[in-house]
């Protein structure tokens, strides 16, 4: 693969890369006067044409959600997902921090692409400086003219307001994230209706991920054939992998879509620490799979990692060494869940409870043969049945853990 | 307008506000501002503004790991105790360095109500774990030395 030059993370390592002059002396702003010279349609013609996927978690196709938004309602709002909460990832709040306009501008196209004329900014309230740098980037926006009533002349409004959350990782899945911009519970709605259909308050809302709209403005300036020119088949542009664990450079690596999961981990991470070798990866946050060493050659895309058992997520690569104690952690990765779960359904609520009861007494060399079996039953039962895709995560390394490290769990297990 | 969680006041109208509603999340977080917790009297007002019960308000505020509804200590300290930090020497190991010097254990206060330390969740900085919070402030590739600069800037205060 050619040598890609940094399209996301171009501007953060810039001294003041988060200030408006900077990114527009780097050519910030241009991809916005672009858009707005060209019919919304076309636009999300071109999103589409791109390939490009959500970088949220779910991987959803971008244009064709963009495509889902009623033309003719008059009420349509776009939410901007800045939430990142599942473990291991980092990469949303390094673009936030270091180059909010980067998804300011991205977020303009958007709203104008789908005729929105309200925006809305859901932040982890964790993430105190990202508040700030969010909350500044939108007024220097707005003193340039980017946003507000007829941005750059074109006839286009729109407002963009910022929304703390306040601790809860449910809240960034989107409905939950709708709920909580209402100013509620973060309890997850039923789907169908979709937000695209049906999302604050009953009007159609798109709700998308900050690294998917930092995307936008390249693709627009570069066009839909740059963008599906990297990649693989169903995995177009490029990625950030947070990498984190046992490597010796742990950090952000903006790779294209396919990159190997050893190049990423030895070439760009510097390798396993002290020397020692991979057991196994998470390689796309918590809420994925676990797959062993011998998955190592797969390259990081959504169908290939498929294939190996496993899923992209959000691109978070947690990688453990040979000294890794497994079974420690399936309960670390099942009491951030349960710590984590809304409660709203029976299989997520009780059942999680239940499992870490199970993991704790293995953890804790007081378990039998019987924790093994009751942990496996339960996450069985719990998989594909919970009201949102929470629980289902939860069961992901539990029983990946148990499929390929099950000799560990029972060396957990008293002995007699 | 969706009929879910709209209240009802004795005269049997819907009342609320679906914008004020809303701002329910940001009002919360200047009602706790002062106090470092939400008191009867802040969610009796939040609630009055927002055209909510007080029990409206509680039952919203619950929902959030950072709204509290019992006092706190003037610091708190928030260790990750995810996988990526436990991975790399953090987690408990910080927990119980930060606790001892304290001389407290997790949901502790110090007994003169400055440091409050509690554990959280993946706090988004596993490329550069361990990690933890004080206040607004994030610190990461927590190290001995660097947790005891912290303490000591932190006891330096009045
Ligand atoms: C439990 C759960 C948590 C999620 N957390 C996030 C998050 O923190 N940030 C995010 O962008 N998407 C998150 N998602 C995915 C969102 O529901 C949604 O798919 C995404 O924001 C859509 O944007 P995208 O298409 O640009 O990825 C989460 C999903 C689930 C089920
Ligand atoms: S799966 Fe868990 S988080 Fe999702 S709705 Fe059920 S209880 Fe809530
Ligand atoms: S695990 Fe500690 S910051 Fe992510």
């Amino acid at each position: 693969m050619a040598e890609q030059q940094p399209v996301l993370l171009a501007n953060v390592h810039r001294p003041d890369s988060e200030k408006i002059t900077t990114y527009v002396r780097h050519g910030g702003y241009t991809a916005l006067r672009k858009a707005l010279k060209t019919d919304p349609e076309e636009i999300i013609a071109e999103v589409k044409a791109s390939g490009l996927k959500g970088r949220g978690g779910a991987g959803f196709p971008t244009g064709t959600k963009w495509d889902f938004m009623p033309k003719d309602a008059p009420v349509k709002y776009l939410a901007v997902n800045t939430d990142e909460g599942e473990p291991g990832t980092f990469k949303d709040r390094l673009i936030v921090e270091r180059d909010p306009h980067s998804i300011l501008e991205g977020v303009i196209i958007s709203a104008y692409a789908i005729g929105a004329h309200r925006a809305f900014v859901y932040i982890r309230g964790e993430f105190f400086l990202g508040v700030k740098r969010w909350i500044k980037a939108i007024s220097d926006a707005y003193q340039h003219g980017f946003l507000g009533r007829d941005i750059l002349g074109s006839g286009f409004d729109l407002d963009v307001s910022v929304h703390r959350g306040a601790g809860a990782y449910i809240c960034g899945e989107e409905t939950a994230m709708i709920e909580s911009l209402e100013g509620k519970r973060g309890v997850p709605r039923a789907k169908p209706p979709y937000p695209a259909q049906s999302g604050m308050w009953s009007k159609p809302t798109l709700v998308q991920n900050v690294e998917t709209l930092a995307n936008i403005p390249h693709i627009i300036l570069k066009g839909a054939r740059w963008h599906s020119g990297i990649g693989t088949k169903e995995s177009k542009g490029v990625k950030i992998f947070c990498v984190s664990g046992h490597v010796n450079r742990p950090g952000n690596f903006e790779l294209p879509l396919g990159t190997r999961l050893k190049d990423i981990i030895f070439e760009h991470a510097g390798g396993v620490r002290m020397g020692r070798s991979v057991k196994a990866i998470i390689p796309g946050g918590a809420s994925t799979p676990i797959i062993g060493a011998d998955r190592i050659s797969t390259p990081m895309a959504f169908e290939t990692l498929k294939a190996a058992g496993t899923a992209l997520g959000t691109g978070a690569v947690i990688v453990m060494d040979e000294t890794t104690d497994m079974v420690e952690v399936v309960r670390r990765t099942t009491r951030f869940f349960v710590h984590e779960s809304c409660g709203n359904c029976l299989p997520c609520r009780v059942g999680g409870k239940r499992m870490l009861e199970h993991l704790e007494r293995l953890a804790a060399g007081t378990g039998t043969a019987r924790d093994i079996e009751d942990l496996e039953y339960l996450a069985q039962g719990i998989y594909g049945q919970t009201f949102c895709p929470m629980g289902t995560g939860m069961v992901e390394p539990i029983l990946s853990g148990l499929r390929l490290f099950r000799d560990e769990f029972e060396g957990k297990v008293k002995s007699n | 307008m969706e009929s879910r969680n709209v209240s009802k006041k004795p005269e049997g109208r819907a009342i609320i506000d679906p914008a004020k509603r809303s701002m329910l999340l940001a009002a919360l977080y200047v009602a706790q501002e002062h106090n470092g917790y939400l008191t009867r009297d802040a969610v009796h007002q939040v609630a009055k503004r927002l055209g909510l019960t007080d029990s409206e308000v509680y039952s919203t505020a619950s929902f959030y790991t950072l709204f509290r509804t019992e006092p706190v200590g003037r610091h708190v300290i928030q260790v990750c105790e995810g996988l990526s930090c436990y991975l790399n020497e953090g987690a408990e190991r910080v927990v119980d360095y930060v606790g001892a010097k304290l001389g407290i254990k997790p949901g502790e206060t110090t007994g003169d109500g400055r440091f409050t330390l509690e554990t959280v969740q993946c706090l988004a900085s596993c490329g550069t774990a361990p990690a933890m919070r004080v206040n607004d402030q994030l610190y990461e590739n927590l190290s001995p030395a660097s947790i005891d600069d912290i303490l000591e800037r932190l006891m330096g205060e009045v």
